[in-house]
């Protein structure tokens, strides 16, 4: 079996294994794979010194640097918030109203907001913060709730008609579909068609006027204008959240429509929401 | 030369070779496994950490089934992008009820471990019907037949009894009441104030926004608490995990 002869071409012996005629030369290993094969198994023992690694009885050993990764990530947070500290403090101490755009400080929080909106926000308000039906678009200066800074930065720390903070902005619009009856409601739209265009049904508009007086106008104005304190849109301008046309008017007359933000001081630090209300302010329609 | 010279026994026959290799690579599982089995810190104890609700569970099925982890993680790691991005990083704990966990290998899309409450139901409903409409670039596919598949929660009580079977301490009063449970989450106006106490932090919505109860409702009720339940502001990591 073992069989050692010396290979005629080469010179080198061979492992005394054949088949069929062929046999295999003895080559040693190259002496650098060897070195760093056995280089490696130093190496893999030290790591296992140096770094958490064995189990033993009740926990792992801990190695003796001490390594841990949520020690290592709680440090790169801390190093990179002791770089951004003086900065944050002044943006936290901020009246945001007041924050002139040429200042560095606004600067920094748009580019700070931008980066929290575009990984929080974006997802319902849009990458490029235009919305989409059923989220507002941040762009346009036609605000539900207010559309300064704070204003801006209250609405995203406590959200809009959600059941985690009890700070949230809140308002209900009734379902009119258990009020009105259907030629009711076809008069209503009919009525907030006329106010923005010109080709309506007169007549019906007209039945429509006094029952948007007596049901609507308490929170959408008289002039239908809205009203913030009520986040009741503004009904007489062309920018509708859920669409303009009566199909989509009779869908939010008939069942209302209930707008959930989450309340985004619960997830994201004061810093952010104040970052993210003067980057949206700084959009275009702020005011 | 001793026993490295007898390799040659174990080379010419293949039954001892397949024998030999497998007892080497049992040492190297035992080694790498079997201590998450009795060390204490494999899992940390936290505060909150509960059963899956049956409707949750029922979503977390549909999860499953749909093959969202295929595209979705649910493993926070901790690194400062992505505990800047997604939150605390994920805990042992927090998929200590998970049979089998959902940490995924692959992001095509972000990870979920804490979407719940980042996004009002609506927007999930919109999203899961059709996710361009609410992200242009999404390359997601549309789930919108989630919202027209009724479920009835005929086999929740076996459900949670197999969970139970694999190790999630549902208690019987959980099981007794798991049909009405799973009705009773996606059901505001009903009487809910049971099922969140035995299922404390359990968030109760029409989550689809219509009267029947649909795979939708189940899938977002999962979806609406991902990572929600351990409380952070009472948390002191152990550094030493």
């Amino acid at each position: 079996m073992t069989d050692e002869q010396i290979d005629h071409e080469t010179g080198v012996g061979t492992t005394g294994h054949e088949w069929d005629g062929i046999k295999e030369l003895n080559n040693p290993l190259p002496r650098w794979w060897l070195w760093t094969f056995y280089a490696c198994i130093v190496w893999g023992v030290g790591y296992t010194i140096a770094y958490p690694a064995w189990p033993m009885i009740s926990g792992a050993t801990s190695g003796v640097l001490g390594f841990a990764t949520r020690t290592e990530v709680a440090q790169d947070i801390a190093v990179h918030e002791a770089e951004n500290a003086d900065l944050v403090a002044a943006l936290n101490a901020a009246d945001l109203t007041e924050l002139p755009p040429t200042d560095d400080l606004h600067r920094y929080a748009v580019a700070r907001g931008g980066a929290v909106f575009r990984a929080q926000c974006s997802q319902c308000h849009g990458q490029g913060a235009a919305g989409t039906t059923g989220f507002p678009n941040l762009l346009d200066n036609d605000w539900l709730w207010g559309g300064d800074q704070e204003a801006i930065a209250y609405s995203i720390r406590h959200g809009i008609r959600n059941d985690t903070d009890w700070d949230a902005r809140y308002s209900q619009m009734p379902a009119y579909g258990e009020i009105f009856d259907d030629d009711e409601i076809a008069a209503v739209v009919e009525y907030v068609t006329s106010l923005g265009n010109s080709d309506f049904d007169a007549s019906l508009a007209q039945a429509g006027e006094g029952l948007f007086m007596d049901n609507c106008a308490a929170c959408h104005g008289n002039d239908a204008g809205g009203n913030r304190d009520l986040g009741a849109p503004n009904l007489a301008d062309a920018i509708w959240l859920y669409g303009g046309d009566r199909a989509a008017l009779t869908e939010t007359v008939t069942n209302a429509r209930f707008g959930v933000m989450p309340a985004w001081g619960q997830r994201l630090s004061e810093e952010d929401v104040r970052a993210v209300a003067v980057y949206v302010h700084a959009l275009g329609g702020g005011e | 030369m001793g026993i490295l010279d007898k390799h040659a026994i174990l080379e010419r026959s293949p039954t001892l070779l397949l024998v030999s290799s497998l007892l080497v690579v049992t040492v190297g599982g035992i080694v790498e496994i079997a201590p998450l089995f009795w060390l204490e810190n494999t899992i940390e104890e936290v505060e909150g950490m509960r059963p899956y609700a049956p409707l949750e569970l029922a979503g977390r099925d549909i999860y499953i089934r749909e093959g969202c982890y295929v595209c979705h993680s649910q493993m926070i790691r901790p690194m400062r992008d992505e505990v800047e991005r997604y939150g605390h990083y994920s805990l042992a704990a927090e998929s200590m009820y998970d049979h089998p966990f959902q940490w995924g290998s692959k992001r095509t899309g972000p990870d979920l471990a804490r979407v719940g409450g980042r996004y009002s139901d609506d927007w999930h409903v919109a999203h899961l019907k059709d996710p361009q409409s609410v992200v242009p670039e999404s390359v997601m596919p549309k789930y919108a037949f989630l919202s027209e598949t009724a479920i009835s929660g005929e086999y929740i009580e076996d459900l949670l009894r197999t969970h139970r079977f694999v190790g999630v301490p549902y208690t019987d009063d959980q099981i007794a009441h798991a049909s009405a449970d799973f009705r009773v989450q996606a059901d505001p106006d009903g009487d809910w104030d049971a099922l969140v106490e035995r299922y404390p932090g359990a968030v109760v919505s029409n989550f689809d926004g219509q009267s029947a109860l649909t795979e939708m409702d189940a899938l977002i009720a999962y979806l609406q608490m991902l990572g929600t339940l351990v409380d952070f502001s009472t948390f002191t990591p152990d550094a030493s995990r």
